[in-house]
């Protein structure tokens, strides 16, 4: 059991989770807010203490820590992850024939949703009233299907796979109409949706599509089409105290409040006692507070701190690329006003 | 200094304006910065607080369907909130590089020890 900590150190460092609610949940280690303790922003002392743990990592998952930081620029983070990382995204939708039921809105709509794997970094933003397009803001992509009668099914069967030819559009069947230079300037990158089997529409003989669509660059914030993850989300290290040893039926009973691997029961001198083993595999449900004769025996809270952040990309970039175009987007949006407040500080 | 101005050149509109404030008090301004929202506001707004020159500093977004932000800051001893803002942004932007650096390490790291597991 660790000792307990100081009073004001709690309140500076813990979120504490109670029976009715949460409590102390906003930091307050701003200067002067503390006798005795100098909250003063230093870089070095920042640099210091700031930790950065990858814990996961594969192609399209990413699980890593962040201890050291405040959850005001945390959540800048996270934000950015979901609304302002740019990717590429069908935003025009030109559809010369479209005989299948699908509506053409509603096509027009499934296509734009449909991850594209273009990096957007090589891309510019499309000049705002330019209708055409270049080659330096635009990917063009075609759909041209026509569904047919399979001549050479049974007679008397009724499955469609074998009935129809192409009576199921799915995303491999868009592909990649180079313009300008880009059959150069791409030629090893399979440019294309991420995923070949999302269906689009499922057609029936003598239907068919055949539409023409642009891909432009675009920010989470205009549509959420745009969004480079399937999710960013963050949350902070769980802390379980046991106030008092537990032993035997109790520490039983504890164990099965927790998510499993959180508490482990340790022989000593022939009883088993609970101890606190990995409290980061905690949900923090507080199960263990509806219990009238263990609530009192421990203390549940957060780090305040401490964040483990969980970026899933939707396959566009890998995610660990994804976090450093969010970093870089933050320090880009510091720089911009930095240099507005230069130019007009030299009128 | 900032006056109630408007960005340089005709064509780019301003990003950064400040509510026009009575009074000599260069330390007590309202900045109001465009197509910004809570992601910049709370963090620069943590940023502004941690230095100890200041005395009020805080961001509301003035109607959800407009993006701008009324960023004010209030300091101590006369100092222009203009600095104080600058100095914020500078310590969000120094804090911001080192994570980037720490993180581009940590997967490299991460990416060696995989690498070496496997084999």
């Amino acid at each position: 059991m660790a000792a307990p900590m100081r009073n004001v150190d709690e309140i500076r460092d813990r979120v504490i989770l109670g029976e009715f609610g949460v409590r102390n949940v906003h930091s307050t280690d701003f200067p002067g807010n503390y006798p005795g303790y100098d909250d003063t922003w230093d870089l070095r002392k920042f640099k210091k203490n700031f930790r950065l743990d990858v814990f996961h990592m594969d192609e399209n998952t990413l699980e890593f820590d962040m201890v050291g930081i405040d959850a005001a620029v945390a959540n800048a983070f996270r934000r950015i992850l979901l609304a302002e990382v740019p990717t590429m995204a069908i935003e025009k939708v030109f559809i010369y024939n479209n005989t299948s039921i699908i509506q053409d809105e509603i096509l027009a709509h499934r296509l734009g949703l449909i991850p594209i794997k273009a990096d957007p970094r090589l891309f510019e933003y499309r000049n705002a009233g330019d209708e055409e397009g270049t080659e330096i803001d635009t990917i063009q992509l075609q759909l041209k299907i026509k569904c047919t009668r399979n001549p050479r099914a049974s007679k008397d069967s009724s499955d469609p796979k074998e009935l129809y030819k192409n009576h199921m559009v799915y995303s491999k069947d868009i592909t990649w109409v180079p313009i300008g230079n880009q059959a150069d300037v791409f030629a090893d990158a399979k440019i294309g949706p991420v995923h070949g089997d999302i269906l689009l529409a499922q057609l029936r003989p003598g239907q068919e599509l055949d539409i023409v669509m642009h891909c432009v660059k675009g920010i989470g914030k205009d549509h959420a089409k745009f969004s480079p993850v399937a999710t960013a989300s963050y949350r902070l290290l769980p802390e379980i105290t046991l106030l008092q040893t537990i032993e035997g039926e109790k520490a039983e009973r504890l164990k099965r409040c927790f998510s499993p691997g959180v508490i482990e029961l340790e022989n000593i001198d022939g009883r088993r006692v609970a101890k606190v083993v990995n409290s980061r595999l905690d949900t923090c449900s507080r199960e263990v507070l509806r219990h009238d004769d263990l609530k009192s025996l421990v203390k549940l809270g957060r780090v305040r701190d401490h964040f483990i952040f969980s970026v899933e990309s939707t396959g566009i970039l890998p995610p660990d690329v994804l976090v450093s175009e969010a970093i870089n987007v933050l320090i880009a949006k510091c720089q911009k006003f930095l240099n507005e407040i230069d130019s007009t500080e030299m009128e | 200094m900032a006056g109630a101005g408007a960005g340089a050149g005709a064509e780019r509109k301003a990003q950064l304006e400040t509510v026009q404030a009575d009074g000599a008090d260069e330390g007590c301004v309202t900045f109001v910065l465009h197509g910004e929202d809570h992601t910049l506001g709370n963090s620069l707004r943590y940023m502004v607080m941690k230095n100890p020159d200041v005395e009020f500093c805080g961001y509301s977004i003035t109607h959800p369907s407009e993006s701008k932000i009324n960023f004010r800051i209030q300091t101590r001893g006369g100092i222009p909130a203009t600095e104080i803002l600058c100095k914020g942004l500078n310590d969000l932007s120094n804090a911001s590089k080192h994570v980037l650096q720490t993180f581009e390490a940590q997967v490299k790291e991460f990416r060696l020890k995989q690498g070496e597991a496997m084999e």
